[in-house]
């Protein structure tokens, strides 16, 4: 076991350091010259030389990738432009608010997802099969930033049900202002026992977090799906039939119990595709996270801040499918032999 | 028809192609429905000219007095900000990210096919290296690599053309490696190296045809994922600018308008949407089809 995880935490360095040499690359592709961009459409030659010097690109190429590298790894990812504030900061300010909105978005995937999975697995050709089935692929199909738009539309403009944007309803910041201890809204409401900013915090949180699970629901379901139908099978699975145990608990419990493995992989995978797709969704709601950050620096051409959010979601993906791997081989000893 | 790869060869590839087909189309009728509408998605995009009611509107055309009319019987879908039909824009739309989609994927494979041949065939360092390489690319979510990429470039087609077939090709040079590397420990492999082939010809006409099946299921697959791809990027202002009518561009620049104007973001969204759901049931069924053993992969 600890030749298993020091082999895959290796592994995950050495690709965690080619995801720095990339983005470094990508900064390099930007056309035209940074250090003109930096100082400004009205500067100076002779500005736009201590512009070059102070970036540090009058430098060879090698010497600055190893200060970025050093850079990355003291906590100094540069500037954002936008904000004029160092990238690491803006992102821990904002990381919190996307982690929660992720969160809520893959607890209501799973939920919905693996019953509709373990339903089609049982039933497979027949019409509920056909149509959860169709569902499933209708979520992976889903153009988010658009179900976001018509979700607003329908629930908050027309119905009024629900808010439109934001975190929380305003007016709370005089009456129940919220003590930030983790950063992560729903915990400090917790924490300091703040029960409206938590209620008005979950209601601001449903359509953003549904129009994000649109996606891992469709995913998980076609796992679970296809994982039970493997499996159901397998003699030891038979053999509870046998046993007598109902049907429901054959696939709930026995079938579903080998599914769990690989829809856990799936949900670590998912945990990263999602973060990037609350670039299209945050902005529309006015969700204070990273989607909103990386679309108003796309917005404004600010490169660091772009590159910063690409390494941090890319470290964050490759972090979270370790852990997973770790997990599953400390639970299943026939992972490490793979 | 080619020969299925291992382990088993699933029972509709040995029956012939017309009879398997028709059983494949019985057993699931999502195929059909999915094959179907990608039918018409195409045609209409290859009869635009001929479906639209005001082609001039897919260009570069306004109409000041016709500005957010709701649809009518004149205008089906409604005009959009500037007077523009939209019905006819999202009818030409078929024409731009579903064909941005088809160069993707064949940029992803001309990329991805040779390298991912080349080290499951011959191994070793090469192998080592190619391998490493895809790992850094497949470190990102896919989305994410094509939007940091798309952002740096200058704003145009051709950069998300770039932006995502970076993103795409090591997915298949993955697959094609793992499906390369099991056909050469075949027998019938080394029966042709010894009788003096070369690597070349071993390599293009006994290789290759075998490892491909995976591949082409995964490419149909894929045509829905790499339409919601461009279509985000167009929708972050990152691809198709103003009078082209990309899908994913009209529902931003729609966006600003639908509290009162619903129909200018609904119908090309709704584009989208069918049009992914279209040919991802079209692939889902050719891998039920082709390839029934393997998983729905990401």
């Amino acid at each position: 076991m600890t030749v298993y995880v020091a082999r895959r935490v290796a592994l995950a360095v050495g690709v965690v350091a080619g995801v720095i040499v990339l983005t470094f690359l990508i900064a390099r592709a930007v056309p035209g010259d940074p250090a003109a961009t930096w100082a400004g459409p009205h500067a100076s030659a002779a500005q736009i030389a201590a512009a070059r010097r102070y970036l540090g690109l009058d430098r060879p190429a090698p010497v600055q990738l190893l200060s970025y590298f050093g850079g990355i790894l003291t906590g100094n990812w540069g500037m954002a432009v936008h904000t004029h504030r160092p990238v690491l900061s803006d992102l821990a300010t904002a990381a919190p608010a996307s982690l929660e909105l992720v969160t809520a978005a893959l607890i209501i995937a799973l939920v919905v997802a693996v019953p509709l999975g373990l339903v089609s697995a049982r039933w497979p050709g027949r019409p509920a099969d056909h149509a959860i089935r169709a569902g499933s692929i209708l979520g992976v199909s889903m153009p988010i930033f658009w179900l976001a738009i018509i979700l607003q539309l329908v629930f908050s403009q027309r119905l009024h049900l629900l808010p439109a944007a934001g975190e929380y309803s305003p007016g709370l910041l005089f009456t129940h202002p919220l003590a930030r201890l983790t950063g992560f809204s729903l915990i400090d409401a917790m924490l300091t026992g703040n029960w409206p900013m938590l209620g008005s915090v979950l209601l601001h949180l449903l359509l953003p977090a549904l129009v994000v699970a649109a996606y891992p629901a469709g995913l998980i379901t076609r796992m679970v799906r296809a994982q039970v139908l493997d499996t159901i099978g397998e003699t030891h699975v038979q053999m509870t039939r046998a046993l007598g145990f109902p049907e429901r608990a054959v696939f709930g419990r026995f079938a579903m119990k080998l599914a769990w493995n690989p829809v856990a992989a799936a949900v670590a995978l998912v945990f990263g595709y999602s973060l990037v797709n609350t670039f299209l969704v945050e902005s529309i709601f006015d969700w204070p996270g990273l989607g909103s950050y990386a679309t108003a620096a796309i917005s404004t051409l600010d490169t660091p801040a772009i590159l910063g959010v690409t390494l941090f979601i890319a470290i964050v993906y490759v972090v979270a499918n370790l852990a997973v791997d770790i997990i599953q081989a400390a639970i299943d000893p026939r992972v490490r032999l793979r | 028809m080619i020969e299925a790869p291992s382990p088993l060869p699933p029972a509709a590839a040995v029956l012939p192609a017309g009879r398997a087909l028709r059983r494949g189309l019985r057993a699931n009728p999502l195929l059909l429905a999915g094959a179907a509408t990608s039918a018409l998605i195409v045609l209409a995009a290859l009869l635009a000219p001929l479906l639209a009611s005001f082609p001039a509107d897919a260009g570069t055309a306004t109409h000041p007095f016709l500005v957010l009319h709701a649809p009518s019987a004149r205008h089906w879908f409604g005009t959009d900000n500037v007077g523009r039909d939209v019905y006819s824009r999202v009818l030409y739309g078929a024409r731009v990210s579903p064909l941005i989609a088809v160069i993707v994927l064949v940029i992803a494979c001309v990329i991805g096919i040779p390298l991912g041949v080349a080290a499951g065939y011959f191994g070793g360092w090469l192998d080592e290296a190619i391998m490493r390489v895809t790992d850094i690319f497949l470190a990102f979510p896919p989305l994410l690599l094509a939007l940091a990429l798309a952002a740096v470039l200058p704003t145009s087609l051709t950069s998300v053309v770039i932006a995502v077939s970076v993103t795409w090709w090591p997915w298949y040079t993955r697959l094609i490696r793992g499906q390369a590397a099991s056909v050469a420990g075949r027998p019938y492999i080394e029966s042709c190296r010894a009788l003096g082939l070369s690597r070349l010809r071993i390599i293009a006409r006994h290789v290759l045809p075998n490892s491909l099946t995976p591949l082409i299921v995964q490419v149909s697959l894929d045509v829905g994922g790499v339409i919601l791809t461009v279509s985000a990027l167009s929708f972050l202002g990152l691809g198709a600018q103003d009078p082209t009518p990309d899908w994913g561009l009209m529902v931003a620049e729609g966006q600003n308008y639908f509290t009162t104007a619903w129909w200018v973001v609904t119908f090309p969204g709704l584009a989208i949407l069918v049009t992914a759901f279209a040919f991802t049931l079209l692939g889902d069924g050719l891998r039920d089809l082709l390839d029934p053993r393997r998983d729905f992969g990401r």
